[in-house]
């Protein structure tokens, strides 16, 4: 019983991950491209949550849905009309060769799995319920992985002085445009 | 584990991955291209996630914690770039911002 609501709660959150994924993908105004990707990033977390990575799945709603996607409506709204983005652009060969690359990437994942379908993706390894728990990440973060959390900082401190020196510009440039 | 195996989600994160892929080489405002390499980013966020699943072990998803503070920078970095461009009176279109100068 607990195995089939666990397929009906995967399939709906993939279905809406992919369809929601093809709206961010299709449609024309970019505020509700970005609300659509609010979706796809919602239905992602719960998919995590099968997967048992619950602090990620925290996290992804957090940093995603919470702070990247409400700096993208900022910038969306201070735009307009001008962020409005019709399909226009590419000739027809650039077009026809994105969809064969694109196509081209979803056949390899596939012909790949179902290549390890049998063997090595059968049977996922036996996990403790503290497995993807806040506790387990930060012990792992502040012992094997110190490095990587500490550039991590860095990175995003460089991301954010960089992202303000660009957004502003100098007194001069703002009378002359 | 119960329900799906690993490789279910693998399969979702690959059509992610190639939608994904298709926005940002098809379309031609900056900010759908941004929006789409997101959809990228988590398709390897979750293919990364599975994979620790499949392993039973935590480092797929610290690498996933690292590959989301990348994409939160990239973010800031890539609207910044955007915010600048409409200042400038740039038109938001990747193909015509070619020219690199200060």
């Amino acid at each position: 019983m607990g195995n089939v609501l666990v397929w009906i709660v995967w399939f709906a959150a993939a279905g809406g991950c992919i369809a929601s994924g093809v709206a961010v993908v299709s449609l024309q105004n970019p505020f509700y491209s970005a609300l659509a990707l609010i979706g796809n990033l919602a239905s992602l977390a719960v998919l995590y949550l099968l997967l048992s990575a619950e602090f990620l799945a925290a996290a992804q709603v957090l940093v995603y849905a919470g702070a990247v996607m409400v700096m993208f409506l900022f910038v969306i709204a201070y735009l307009g009309g001008r962020a409005d983005a019709p399909w226009a652009g590419g000739s027809p060969l650039l077009r026809t060769a994105a969809i064969v690359a694109a196509a081209a990437i979803l056949v390899e994942v596939v012909v790949v799995l179902g290549l390890a379908w049998g063997d090595s993706l059968s049977e996922p390894a036996k996990v403790t319920a503290a497995f993807g728990s806040p506790g387990e990440i930060g012990e792992l973060f502040l012992t094997d992985h110190l490095l990587a959390f500490e550039i991590t900082s860095i990175v995003l401190l460089v991301a954010a002085v960089g992202g303000v020196v660009l957004g502003t510009t100098r007194e001069k440039e703002e009378t002359a445009s | 584990m119960n329900g799906p195996g690993v490789g279910w989600y693998l399969i979702v994160a690959g059509i992610l991955f190639a939608t994904g892929a298709m926005g940002v080489m098809l379309r031609r405002s900056p900010l759908i291209v941004l929006l789409s390499l997101e959809i990228m980013l988590n398709a390897g966020n979750l293919a990364f996630i599975a994979f620790a699943r499949q392993a039973g072990s935590l480092d797929g998803q610290i690498f996933a914690l690292a590959v989301m503070a990348v994409a939160a920078g990239e973010v800031a970095v890539g609207l910044g770039l955007i915010v600048a461009m409409a200042r400038r009176g740039v038109a938001l279109d990747v193909d015509r911002a070619n020219a690199l100068r200060g």
